[in-house]
């Protein structure tokens, strides 16, 4: 049955069945790719279209519906002539999009709020976009986008001149795809003819499974085309982050070690693979009781998750710095506690995707990542095949935050593409992106701080376990980085950390913004308070006076020669801090007690880069005959916006306008390796490789004119005019050979590895090349009688060495304190139970205050013009800072996250009967 | 294969399901949900091209709701005060893109614990009108909610709509949903009330409910009794104590446990019978 609508104006037919999700019919029948699909189940909104010029989510439409009736999507928007309409200029300008996922979704919404309302206040702009999730933004810029609109205040941004690229507030480079609907994703890439790739998972979480045969389920089904089982991996059935740590398989091998683990893929068509129920293929499971918890993998006789890890236990970190005994002894207050945090789930809006195809004796996967490289040897060796037989080509990533380092989509994809010789494709569910990806790692730390009356650190000591689920993932990561990081940002002679990174049944932790570090601040900011207390100091004074400066040492012992920021973050947050502690203890004073304000503090500091590792970025920067220049970036954008960044700084290194660079950005085969886009890295470490990369193209050119450094070069088509003091000269590019890379006349390299070096045994030596610092100040709300926590208001300071492109730092930050918020007050992850948006919850656009930010810039001379990283400091502070502030309201002392309703209501009460 | 059956006509749809059970279908934000990367084979009954069902009417001694009318029908309507709590509730339901499709009707019928819409019903007392090929019957709401997921609906039935009896002039009705977010948020407790007062400022009715704390939301009916008469002032809500909660029987779930919501209902409702009283 043919049915009819009109779509953007236009009228379309399509034959699919009427019950199908009109947001399918869209995408895959029409083409129309903008609307995105992030849940399937009214959760995120990012679908959302009009229907009839209201507002609905296209993922729940039936088919059917839509007959004879108006559908707008963001398509709908953009004028005739491509014209941005003057909502996406706003949410452009304002920095509304990050990574552009829920884009969409939100200009929907707000067309039919300024459809329905010309002039509508901060309330009613929540209200009608608050059914639609954003994980990058903080959502205070899309306020600010549509509050543009109602009333234009004028928009800072700046399209810079040459040499002036370096900090300013440019505009995306990828900006105007994001908003228009054409930027593509990992669902919005594959060709219409490939088949499709679902795995089919284990309900158990400890179970051995065997399978039947598959012959009657091929005589039920045509459309289905192969069956993959473990057997099928032509290559090593196993992959993991690390070179040498290797234990997750592609596809089990009869194992099966957590909820949602690949038992075996249906390849065929769409159909057949989602029409063929799990409960009828032939897999017998034998199911054990699952280990789920620190006591029940680490009693005594329990189950062995792997059996190369006795105790599951997967290994220990260590520090040791001083004494602490003596430390302790000396000491007049001590403090200590214990701290628990559950799973934290990314929550990325675009749920994992891509699709790949065989060409020839190579692979090519088109996919959403934040790793190409390591995803491009990881394939290869499930593949059995070399490294350079693989070219990943990543798609615009709607959000990773961590969880798209690990691998996704592409193990099933790269095996069967290259068994079947056929293109592929797959989509996560949301139900499998959030049981099958990597999580935040579960801790429990013990913490224990001592300083004198005077208010001097002494002594710390904890001991920390991690959780890391059914696999290694990142967990060595983890357990090293917590011990380096665990004292907090504060001076202390006197160290010992322990942690350890331990194995159950759960979904396996990998990497999450911060790498166990948000979890340990929690302990040791909270510990901080109880020692200002004792010693009857203000918690914020108490911070300054040990705060981590120049000159001195880290507890590894490494020496902080420059760029360490916190003191002047603490001193910039002194005025909105004492104002926000006094008004918060008035109101208290003045009011009945059922609601009441909090202020807290928290800190952070946190290394660049991988741990102890190299971990290199290089970067080539090309100049064409025609006199194209063009920046090569491996470094993956995942909304944080490397794709201006590293423009920016390439620019200004080369000496050439920023809006007059190409980019080439991701494709393994068309960039070198710009390493991870992890451990707020890309900034400090693929920065300064494309300043270096600039830098050398322009000494490359000033080279080939045979002048000085501080000649000026004219970029035209087909030739520069090198301009020097008393000089100039034309270089004719046609008469140079095109025979570098890329087919460029001219190439410059930038490499840069950031200056570490290994830990020892005491964990002593220099982790990081430079470490970022921040505080943060929040006021919440207190409902004493419910335990609900409002945050009314943030003051986030950052050292951030210096500031490419600001506008881009403060959605970082805005984006970090949202997420620092969800892992407070709301988020955990519990196998088997939330795994959707509606039992697992993020913020919404109710739940973020508005935040200040300030930019603290101490340069960092390693870094691209002083800059380091920004995008997991911004989430550490948070937490701890809330926790503090529902402490100064209520006395209650929160020790769990999340801070949930209930928590926090039993702390309140606990802490009551302890008053009385 | 599924069939999809999207009639104009009332008696089309009844013809259907005499036929045959199938799952109805109107807003589709409860089906859709349930079947994320499931086959959608389901044999489905639309409802939203039925005439005559998409009405919110005044009826005098009743307020009548059509099966097709969605939140945003409830929320744009003009209704009497008696309804504010109703209206509370629709601006809580999901976000605007639920509102926009998903109906009042069907958020009874798909019966879930945390039905946004079921404590107000419930209080208010209103009945749901089921129609078949043999004919109409009408059943009050706490009668036609049998437990989660389960009501009395048999498959043979769709329901037209619900009535809603007229409150005494001059009452009033509030909602409080509690969760641990702003918007999207499932309830971890709701409260409806409804105050209906005498003229001379004594309750003469104070209708009580409680959501999410029980298979099916449910009236807290003692209270109810012993407010009976009651000077309506600031001191009413003190009078509910936690034996009142009795009929409640929470569960610890990932939004919180039993014993904290037995605790914040008690509070909720006394901050409703607050609001109404002044």
């Amino acid at each position: 049955m043919k049915i009819t609508f009109n779509l953007n104006g236009n009228s379309v037919s399509t034959m699919s069945a009427p019950l199908t999700r009109l947001a399918q019919v869209l995408r895959e029948d029409l083409g129309v790719t903008g609307t995105k699909v992030g849940c399937d189940a009214g959760d995120c909104g990012a679908c959302t279209v009009l229907l009839d010029g209201e507002q609905v989510c296209a993922c729940m439409v039936p088919l059917g519906q839509a007959e004879g009736r108006e559908v707008t999507t963001v398509e709908g928007l953009t004028s005739n002539s491509n014209q941005l309409s003057e909502l996406q200029r706003a949410f452009h300008e304002c920095g509304a999009a990050q990574c552009g996922i829920c884009t969409p979704g939100m200009l929907m919404a707000a067309a039919d709020l300024l459809t329905h309302n010309k002039t509508p206040g901060e309330r009613e702009i929540l209200d009608a976009l608050g059914g639609v999730l954003c994980r990058c933004t903080g959502y205070r810029n899309i306020i600010n986008a549509i509050q543009q609109i109602i009333s234009p205040k004028g928009v800072e941004f700046q399209n810079p001149d040459v040499g002036e690229a370096m900090g300013a507030r440019a505009l995306k480079t990828d900006g105007v795809q994001k908003v228009n609907g054409t930027e593509k994703f990992g669902a919005d890439a594959g060709p219409s003819d490939a088949l499709w790739v679902r795995a089919v998972r284990s309900p158990y979480a400890n179970a051995s499974f065997v399978l039947g045969t598959f012959d009657p389920l091929y005589s039920d089904w045509p459309g289905l085309v192969r069956v993959l089982t473990a057997r099928d991996v032509p290559g090593k059935n196993a992959y993991g982050v690390y070179p040498d740590v290797n234990d997750q398989p592609a596809i089990a091998d009869g194992e099966i070690r957590f909820r949602g683990e690949t038992v075996l893929a249906l390849v065929g068509d769409y159909a057949s693979v989602y029409g063929i129920r799990d409960e009828d293929l032939p897999i017998k499971y034998e199911v054990r009781d699952e280990v789920y918890g620190f006591d029940a993998a680490l009693s005594d006789g329990a189950h062995q998750i792997h059996s190369d890890y006795p105790g599951n236990i997967l290994a220990h970190g260590y520090l040791k710095k001083g004494d602490v005994a003596s430390g302790f002894d000396i000491a007049d207050v001590v403090v200590e506690n214990s701290f628990a945090t559950g799973f934290v789930e990314h929550a990325y809006i675009e749920p994992e995707a891509g699709w790949a195809r065989r060409v020839g004796d190579r692979l090519e996967m088109t996919v959403s990542t934040q790793s190409p490289y390591l995803d491009r040897d990881l394939v290869a060796q499930i593949l059995g095949i070399s490294n350079e037989a693989v070219r990943i080509i990543p798609t615009a990533c709607g959000g990773g935050f961590g969880g798209k380092l690990d691998l996704g989509v592409h193990p099933l994809l790269g095996v069967a593409a290259w068994v079947l010789e056929k293109p592929v494709r797959a989509t996560w569910t949301r139900i499998e992106s959030m049981s099958a990806s990597t999580k935040r790692h579960p801790s429990r730390i013990t913490a224990k701080y001592a300083c004198t009356n005077e208010g001097d650190l002494v002594a710390f000591e904890m001991t920390g376990d991690f959780d890391t689920g059914a696999y290694v993932s990142w967990g060595l990561t983890v357990k090293d980085r917590v011990p380096v990081h665990a004292t907090g940002p504060y001076l202390v002679p006197n160290v010992e950390a322990k942690t350890r990174a331990v194995f159950t049944n759960g979904t396996p932790a990998g990497a999450f913004r911060g790498f166990g570090i948000p979890q340990a601040a929690i302990a040791h900011d909270n510990l901080m308070d109880r020692m200002a207390e004792r010693v009857g100091m203000d918690p914020l004074e108490f911070r300054l006076k040990n705060a981590m400066r120049k000159g001195q040492e880290t507890p590894t012992g490494q020496l902080l020669k420059y760029s360490a920021g916190l003191d002047q973050c603490l001193e910039t947050l002194r005025e909105p801090w004492k104002d926000a502690r006094r008004e918060a203890d008035q109101y208290n004073s003045t009011m009945d007690g059922t609601k009441r304000l909090g202020v807290g503090v928290g800190c952070m500091w946190y290394g660049c880069g991988n741990t102890s590792m190299s971990n290199p970025s290089t970067m080539h920067v090309g100049l064409a005959a025609d006199g194209t220049v063009t920046l090569y970036s491996g470094a993956q954008d995942i909304g944080q916006g490397t794709n201006t960044t590293m423009v920016q700084v390439a620019a200004d290194a080369l000496g050439i306008r920023m809006d007059q660079v190409d980019l080439v950005w991701g494709d393994t085969d068309l960039t070198a390796d710009a390493g991870k886009s992890s451990a707020s890295r890309q900034a400090y470490v693929s920065g300064r490789a494309a300043m270096l990369a600039g830098a050398d193209l322009r000494r490359q050119i000033l080279r080939l004119a045979n002048v000085g450094n501080s000649a000026s070069i004219k970029f035209a088509v087909g030739y520069l005019t090198v301009t020097d003091a008393d000089t100039e000269r034309l270089i004719d590019l046609s008469e140079l050979k095109p025979d570098r890379l890329h087919g460029n006349v001219l190439v410059g390299e930038g490499v840069f590895d950031p200056p570490a070096t290994p830990l020892d045994e005491m964990g002593q030596g220099n982790p990081y090349g430079t470490y970022a610092f921040g505080a943060q100040v929040t006021k919440v709300e207190v409902d004493t009688e419910l335990g609900v926590v409002k945050v009314q208001h943030v003051w986030a300071a950052h050292d951030l060495g210096a500031a490419i492109n600001p506008m881009q730092v403060e959605g970082q930050i805005h984006g970090g304190v949202a997420q620092g918020i969800g892992l407070a007050l709301m988020e955990e992850y519990v196998p088997g139970r939330t795994e959707n948006l509606h039992d697992y919850l993020i913020p919404t656009f109710g739940d973020i205050p508005p935040i200040d930010v300030y930019l603290i810039e101490d340069p960092e001379p390693t870094g691209p013009y002083g800059a380091k990283g920004i995008g997991e400091p911004a989430l550490i502070p948070t937490p701890p800072a809330i926790f503090g502030a529902i402490y100064h309201a209520t006395g209650a002392e929160i020790t769990q996250a999340p801070a949930t309703p209930d928590r926090v209501r039993a702390a309140i009460l606990s802490a009551q009967g302890d008053g009385s | 294969m599924s069939s999809f059956i999207r009639p104009k006509q009332l008696a089309e749809a009844l013809e259907v399901l005499s036929v045959g059970e199938r799952t109805i279908i109107a807003g589709g934000t409860d089906f859709y949900p349930s079947r994320v990367g499931k086959p959608l084979n389901d044999d489905v009954l639309d409802i939203t091209a039925i005439e005559g069902l998409r009405a919110i009417e005044n009826r005098g001694d009743h307020m009548y709701i059509g099966a097709r009318s969605t939140w945003t029908d409830l929320i744009r309507v003009d209704l009497p005060d008696w309804l504010d709590g109703m209206k509370l509730a629709a601006k809580e339901v999901g976000g605007v893109q639920i509102q926009n499709a998903a109906t009042i009707v069907g958020n009874i019928c798909n019966a879930s614990p945390a039905a946004d819409g079921v404590p107000g019903l419930l209080a208010l007392d209103a009945s749901i009108i089921l129609a078949s090929t043999s004919g109409e019957r009408t059943l009050p709401i706490s009668e036609f909610i049998l437990g989660n997921r389960k009501t009395k609906r048999q498959p043979n039935e769709m329901v037209l709509g619900l009535t809603i009896p007229a409150c005494k002039n001059g009452a009033k009705s509030t909602f409080l949903k509690l969760g641990a977010r702003k918007y999207l948020v499932i309830s971890i407790v709701m409260v409806s009330a409804v105050l209906e007062t005498t003229d001379d400022g004594l309750v003469d009715r104070l209708r009580l409910s409680v959501g999410s704390c029980s298979e099916v939301a449910c009236r807290l009916t003692e209270a109810e009794r012993i407010l009976v008469g009651r000077k309506v002032d600031t001191d009413l809500a003190s009078i509910v104590v936690s034996d009142h909660l009795k009929p409640l029987s929470p569960i610890d779930d990932v939004r919180g446990t039993a014993a904290y919501r037995r605790d914040v209902s008690l509070t909720l409702v006394r901050r409703a019978i607050t609001e109404l009283v002044s």
